[in-house]
């Protein structure tokens, strides 16, 4: 048993339960143990993009700085979160006044220099597990599934600072889906933007990008879209009109493990 | 006693506008030895050289320094002027007042100080120079051209055509390189093949033109005149003296589906073959990654139907030692790899194409006999997007920083073709900035767009999304009327940036010759010397020293061939007698210095030496073979016992610099 720490975001116990149960019930029977940081907080949501204020960085220090004091790796699984603290933790090992600024605020004894290793959950199974050996773990396959793969726009970019897959050719997620048994679909729109925060502001706008997100998808054969990605996953469901559905990679994971009855809300 | 003459040199403003020359002369006029210190408008002069020749007749000078250019400008011209003086001229010494402080300084106190201490070391040195006397040595009367593209098919033909024995070394197994995977060529349309084969023709049918092709260059030794180079001729499993290109077992090889690199993969060869019908030599290659016979043992099929017993299983790679006066470097260009690129979904759909593909889609010889048919389905494209600077002029190392400069027209080419042939297919041109300088090129861009109608989209293309319906969808932005367009296109063709060859940089480390960060050739000066190396007796021809198109690329190969041919007419040239030296009574033949000698030029003698006891005695000691020795000094550095010292270049000449510099 390999042990983690893991940070589930605040968006996995609200309206993303279903990300993160099946994540945890996974990870068990892949011999991944997950170990949360006493009192987790935000992330730092979509703030931390403004360069140079060290308060929006601060949030997601606090995590790295937790993990670091456990002295394990972080496991992130929700999109956001992961684009927020790997491109925190990126700024910051190159950036030693903003590194000191931080330390400052946050009353740290050692400024935090960026010395967390961090894993999305996909990366967890490509690097750590192997997906070669999450193909044996597999009970139930998902044989001859039709399964598009969902990127959007926060796990791959930017891509210097993310460093998970190449941004205009991904191939992890439809690795991990023949991995559990699942034929990919090849489709063009994977990696584009599903209309993200616009939802909020104009519902049209957003409309048309999940449409044509979802169109690509249903043209090019798929059964099912999945996504590591909470908005995502709601702007292609509530604001596309298409029947095609969208669920969680982690789900579809412990479907294949056949842990999916076992997963239990936190 | 020495006599030492100083002359500061104003370079016009270039020196005088930053240097205070005056105030230099009158310094160095105090230091040892000097017994005249001048200054003048232009030391390079004929006035100016006679200033310096007069002075060393009038005051009987033993030693000459020059503050002036950079000693690659005018050592030569001072060196003659002394030498006409009766001076010898590896006593004149250039202190680098130009490149090295006027032109990098602002502060004129700064740069006068620096200047003046540039001259007093370049004068500690001058007292320490000794006359040295340049040796000759023979040129090899032959010269080897690496690439047999156009550009090394021109350059050949003209050394040969002046009288010079020229080897071609080509790596695939036909010559003729990119040119002869082009349809059509710009300006003018006339079709490649046409002109490309009568002078490959030419080639194999001239007797002074010795062609290996599926050949490769291992290594280079020697030096301008006298290269030892080793040819690796690959075993292509097929006698090439026998072979008489009739095809037979490319009919017969039961191997049938391997991609063919000529067509860019778009259809498949046999697993042994002739690249190409106009191929030169005609010989058939097999190819050792799809033989059965080779890889199991289990077929033989070309050698049974092969009437004069050509083929030979057990070839193997062959080297051969070819001794040359001069290189020509045409190792040519490539278009890039464009999976970094996937917004155009070029791995997603075989309609997505690049410019190279599209040549072999329209070619007679091509996959469909040279009617465009999309690669999917065979069907004629009714709409067809271009999207040019694919990889060029990027500002990420995703691609490549320079503009390819042969894509404008390429694409304008191709559209007008498309245009002419189909009239009832649209073609769409993105574009940065349309880039046609040249004869007859903007006329010709402007015929695609005006007469021919293709329409030219100021913008990039962002997304191209395959459809099921087998249409492609691109959304692109048309910056001058600043809108978002959505185009249903059948075919959209990539213009690939183009780099140089992949062998390219393993073969400037063997050539010693320099190479800027995008891997290209560097000329010796980019304005006066462009088809030369920085390395003597290298030449630079085609796109292997900048992206180039046709004409252009003949243009060099002419110029090169040229300067090769000037080299190859000399009986001997004049070698550097800035040479290394060993004192054999230091030396303890540790080999330190034969493992840092680039060019092979120390070996180890065995040589009988008396001993203070009347006793005599065999010891191993270092001998310079002053011919090959390029005077880099290596060496020098890395001889434990100080034995090692350069002539021109010697450790008490540096040490005295150095202290005069610190002074």
């Amino acid at each position: 048993m390999e042990t983690f720490t893991y940070y589930p975001g605040c968006t996995l116990r609200t309206k993303a339960k279903d990300l993160d149960k099946y994540a945890r019930s996974s990870a068990a029977v892949l011999g991944i143990s997950l170990e949360e940081p006493d009192e987790w907080q935000c992330c730092g949501g979509a703030y931390t993009t403004a360069a140079n204020e060290p308060a929006t960085k601060l949030s997601a220090v606090r995590t790295l700085n937790a993990a670091r004091e456990l002295g394990r790796p972080l496991i992130t699984v929700c999109s956001a979160c992961h684009n927020v603290i790997k491109q925190t933790n990126y700024d910051i090992s190159r950036n030693e006044s903003m590194r000191n600024k931080v330390k400052n605020y946050l009353g740290l004894e050692e400024a935090y220099t960026g010395e967390t290793q961090i894993y999305h959950y996909l990366e967890m199974l490509r690097d750590v597990v192997g997906f070669d050996k999450l193909a044996e773990k597999v009970v139930n396959p998902l044989k001859g599934k039709k399964i598009a793969a969902y990127y959007g726009c926060l796990l791959l970019r930017p891509s210097k600072a993310m460093a998970m897959d190449d941004p205009e050719n991904p191939s992890i997620m439809e690795d991990f889906i023949r991995a559990i048994g699942g034929t990919p679909v090849i489709w063009s729109q994977r990696n584009e933007c599903c209309g993200g925060y616009i939802t909020m502001e104009d519902k049209v706008q957003a409309a048309k990008r999940s449409n044509i997100v979802m169109k690509n998808a249903e043209d090019m054969g798929a059964e099912m879209v999945i996504t590591a990605c909470p908005l995502c996953l709601y702007n292609l469901k509530k604001n596309s009109d298409s029947k095609l559905p969208v669920f969680y990679f982690t789900e579809l994971l412990a479907e294949a493990l056949g842990v999916k009855e076992d997963a239990v809300n936190e | 006693m020495q006599r030492i003459g100083v002359f500061v040199c104003h370079c016009g403003t270039n020196i005088a506008a930053t240097v205070d020359v005056k105030a230099v002369a009158e310094a160095l006029s105090h230091e040892p030895g000097v017994v005249i210190s001048q200054d003048y408008q232009y030391m390079c002069s004929e006035s100016g050289q006679n200033l310096i020749k007069d002075a060393i007749k009038e005051h009987s000078l033993t030693g000459v320094v020059v503050c002036s250019c950079s000693p690659r400008m005018h050592e030569n011209t001072f060196r003659k002027a002394a030498a006409a003086a009766g001076l010898n001229p590896y006593l004149v010494e250039i202190a680098n007042i130009r490149e090295q402080c006027s032109w990098i300084h602002k502060d004129i106190a700064t740069a006068t100080e620096k200047a003046v201490i540039l001259g007093r070391a370049a004068v500690a040195k001058v007292h320490l120079n000794a006359p040295l006397t340049a040796g000759e040595s023979p040129v090899v009367k032959r010269a080897l051209v690496i690439g047999g593209g156009i550009a090394g098919i021109q350059t050949a033909l003209d050394i040969a055509e002046a009288g010079f024995d020229v080897d071609i070394v080509e790596k695939e197994p036909t010559i003729g390189g990119k040119m002869a995977q082009i349809d059509k060529t710009f300006p003018t349309l006339d079709c490649a093949a046409c002109i490309l084969t009568p002078k490959m023709v030419e080639c194999s049918q001239n007797e002074r033109i010795h062609i290996h092709s599926f050949s490769e260059i291992t290594d280079v030794k020697g030096f301008v005149g006298n290269f030892t180079v080793t040819i690796k001729k690959k075993a292509r499993f097929v006698d090439e003296t026998k072979c008489t290109g009739c095809g037979l077992c490319t009919e017969k090889c039961p191997m049938k589906k391997v991609p063919n690199e000529f067509n860019m993969g778009l259809d498949n060869r046999t697993a042994v073959y002739i690249p190409f019908a106009q191929a030169v030599p005609k010989v058939a290659t097999i190819d050792p990654n799809y033989c059965l016979m080779l890889k199991t043992g289990k077929c033989g099929v070309c050698s049974k139907v092969c009437s004069v017993g050509a083929i030979d299983y057990k070839q193997t790679d062959k080297l051969v030692e070819e001794k040359y006066g001069a290189i020509v470097v045409a190792t040519g260009f490539n278009p890039i790899k464009i999976d970094k690129y996937e917004e155009f979904a070029y791995s997603q759909s075989p309609d997505v194409v690049t410019s190279l593909e599209l040549e072999r889609l329209m070619n007679a010889a091509g996959p469909n006999g040279g009617t465009l048919l999309r690669p999917s389905d065979k069907t004629h494209p009714h709409t067809i997007v271009f999207v040019q600077c694919v990889g060029s002029r990027c500002d990420d190392e995703k691609g490549k920083p320079y503009c390819s400069k042969i894509c404008c027209m390429y694409t304008a080419k191709h559209a007008m073709l498309i245009r002419e042939k189909y009239p009832d297919t649209d073609v769409y041109v993105f574009y940065i900035d349309v880039r046609t300088p040249g004869k007859n090129f903007d006329e010709f861009y402007r015929r695609a767009v005006e007469q021919y109608g293709v329409h030219y989209i100021k913008g990039m293309v962002g997304k191209v999304t395959p459809r099921s319906d087998g249409k492609l969808e691109v959304q692109a932005s048309d910056l001058l009327a600043n809108e978002q367009l959505h185009i249903d296109a059948d075919m959209v063709v990539l213009a690939a940036a183009i780099e140089p060859d992949k062998s390219a940089r393993p073969l400037a480390t063997m050539l010693t010759t320099q190479m800027d960060t995008n891997d290209f050739f560097t000329e010796a000066h980019p304005k006066l010397r462009p088809v030369e190396s920085a390395t003597a007796g290298i030449f630079l021809s085609g796109a292997c020293q900048g992206p180039k198109d046709i004409p252009e690329t003949v243009a060099q190969a002419s110029a090169a061939a040229a300067k090769a041919i000037g080299l190859l007419c000399k009986n001997s040239i004049t070698c550097n007698p800035c040479v290394a030296h060993s004192d054999e009574l230091m030396c303890n033949g540790c080999s330190s210095c034969e493992k840092v000698c680039p060019y092979g030029a120390i070996t180890y003698i065995d040589k009988e030496f008396r001993m203070p006891d009347r006793t005599t005695r065999i010891r191993r000691v270092a001998s310079v073979n002053p011919a090959v020795c390029q005077g880099c000094g290596a060496c020098t550095v890395a001889c434990p016992s100080g034995a090692m010292d350069l002539n021109g270049f010697s450790n008490s000449q540096i040490m005295a610099e150095v202290d005069a510099i610190c002074k």
